[in-house]
């Protein structure tokens, strides 16, 4: 039980179908520490968005157990579900970036959500927006920005609420091989900060890329385990 | 761009005491105000409320007030055709009236008004010599309303002193004419209730729309951990503004509407209109319309949001 307190999700047999369609994740089990860098690998259709919607709680599970924090949100009333969803930073495949507000207010968007107080915005929202190399698009809508751009405002969003748990669906998706680079190293900052990353790619060549990580690849909805981390993993050298 | 060292967002992740809510969230919905056809809508109906319930008032009034004066007026007819015997009833019958104690008032209402009163009908050699025999008439006041009990007493008592006396109440007449003008209230207040649900409705059509052309906004707003709440106060902010610019206009158009007919009434100068005009309590009612219409719209746009975001995990 202690052990399990310190896991930051676990699945436990958990199957998603949408529909009465078949099954696009099955038995899929796993656990995930706090403070950790993890891959979600698989081809195309493999059931990386689907895992992850349920993580970030747009999805309910068909079946099995979903811990989240340490509590099942499978079961959770729903008005209890926003607080969760407060403590996760995502950052969308298609970014979600809400096109008639400036990359400033997109950025500030989950500190308004959250009730932080004007006065207190303006500092970690230039900051934010300084650190993802975008101070000089502060006033830019979404439409105005570069496919790059863009997916960096997503990214200062998603993190700028200090989540307990970044997840991020095909971050590189769009972006040119280095600019890739650039924002795995974002990534690995705020891993560094104790930020449990979980990032979803279709990209074999990054996962040698981040030293450390640990990798789930999925096969046609069903999980497998290549590092052997997930249920019993190596300690890390420089975790926590 | 520098990867080094991510800013630290200090107690951002703490629960905001702040409310989501005033421009800033407003500005989610980007919907330009009081472009669409809500704020009109609202006007109109606005407007047609305010008339049908200052109409309803003004007829509530008008009988109320006709009702009070003649509730206790009472008829008494001599119909002796002799007509030495018709004055001597008359004034045997005004003695014995003027001793009950629930008569207030009392007149014989004399020749020269009767035939004032008839000279339309009969011409002015009418009421000479031969003519037709016209009764003598006897107004009564009496305390409280003239129900049947107390038009039996009046006839009681004079029975033995006016045997060709005929007592009426004078409300009986114009039973017919308030039983018109109870269905005219009732319409009234048929239309205020139609137009409260067409209102409703229009409102509810708006934030529908407005909630599926900014349906990507909420998703991303609700995964962001935004509670429905938080999401519908923002629907309900921005309709509510449209209804009340909405019901601005439609109460300026309606007092319009309403000193129109006003100053017309009044121009008829009868004694039964003279009732009819509203009073401090209807104005206020009339003031209160907007503000209920607003309320309705705002409900409505929160009820709208909540189910639609009821469908969202
Ligand atoms: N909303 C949905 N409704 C029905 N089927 C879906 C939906 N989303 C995804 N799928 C199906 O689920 C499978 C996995 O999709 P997805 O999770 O997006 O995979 P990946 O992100 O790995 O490409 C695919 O076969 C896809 O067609
Ligand atoms: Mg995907």
């Amino acid at each position: 039980m202690i052990e399990r307190a310190r896991d930051i999700v676990t699945f436990d047999n958990v199957g998603l179908r949408y529909g009465t369609d078949r099954e696009v994740l099955s038995d899929v089990s796993f656990t995930l520490h706090p403070g950790s860098f993890y891959f979600l690998t698989g081809a195309s259709g493999a059931g990386k968005t689907s895992l992850l919607k349920l993580l970030y709680l747009a999805q309910r599970p068909s079946r099995g157990v979903i811990r989240l924090f340490g509590t099942d949100t499978v079961t959770l009333p729903r008005k209890r579900l926003p607080a969760f969803r407060r403590r996760l930073g995502v950052v969308f495949q298609d970014f979600r970036l809400v096109p008639h507000l400036s990359a400033y207010d997109n950025v500030a968007l989950p500190l308004r959500v959250s009730g932080v107080r004007e006065g207190d915005i303006a500092k970690p929202v230039n900051d934010m927006l300084e650190w993802v190399g975008l101070s000089h698009r502060r006033e830019a809508r979404p439409a105005t920005l570069s496919g790059g751009e863009r997916q960096r405002v997503a990214i200062a969003r998603a993190v700028i609420g200090r989540p307990d748990m970044l997840l991020a669906d095909e971050p590189t998706g769009n972006v040119d091989p280095e600019m890739a680079l650039k924002l795995l190293r974002l990534f690995e900052a705020l891993n560094r900060l104790g930020t449990t990353v979980v990032v979803a790619t279709h990209d074999v060549h990054l996962l040698r890329k981040v030293s450390g990580s640990m990798i789930m690849r999925l096969d046609k909805g069903r999980l497998s385990d290549p590092t052997g981390a997930l249920r019993y993993p190596p300690r890390r050298e420089n975790a926590g | 761009m520098s990867v080094e060292k991510p800013p630290v967002v200090k107690g951002s992740t703490a629960k905001g005491i702040a409310r989501f809510g005033g421009n800033r969230a407003a500005a989610l919905v980007p919907q330009a105000r009081l472009a669409g056809p809500m704020p009109w809508v609202m006007a109109i109906m606005i407007a047609l409320t305010v008339i049908a319930a200052a109409g309803g008032m003004a007829l509530t009034n008008l009988t109320r007030g006709a009702q009070g004066e003649l509730s206790g007026a009472v008829t008494v007819q001599i119909l002796a055709a002799q007509p030495q015997e018709k004055a001597r009833q008359a004034d045997m019958a005004e003695k014995a009236l003027a001793e009950l104690p629930q008569v207030t008032g009392l007149r014989i209402v004399p020749q020269s008004e009767l035939d004032e009163l008839l000279e339309p009908w009969l011409g002015k050699s009418s009421t000479g010599d031969l003519a037709v025999p016209i009764p003598a008439l006897i107004d009564v006041q009496l305390r409280g309303s003239a129900s049947e009990g107390q038009l039996a007493e009046l006839r009681a008592a004079l029975t033995s002193v006016a045997p060709d006396a005929r007592v009426d109440a004078q409300s009986g007449w114009l039973q017919p004419v308030f039983g018109a003008i109870e269905a005219l209230q009732w319409l009234a207040l048929a239309l205020v209730a139609m137009l409260a649900t067409i209102s409703a409705a229009a409102v509810w059509l708006a934030a529908r729309s407005a909630l599926g052309s900014n349906r990507d906004t909420i998703e991303i707003v609700h995964l962001l951990g935004g509670t429905d709440a938080q999401i519908a106060r923002i629907f309900q902010r921005s309709i509510g503004f449209d209804a009340a610019a909405g019901g601005a206009v439609g109460l300026a158009i309606g007092m319009v509407a309403l000193s129109v007919l006003g100053s017309r009434f009044a121009a008829l100068g009868s004694g039964l209109m003279a009732n009819g005009g509203l009073r401090p309590l209807d104005w206020l009612v009339i003031a209160a319309i907007p503000f209920v219409g607003v309320a309705i719209a705002m409900l409505t746009a929160r009820l709208t949001a909540l189910a639609a975001l009821r469908r969202m995990l």
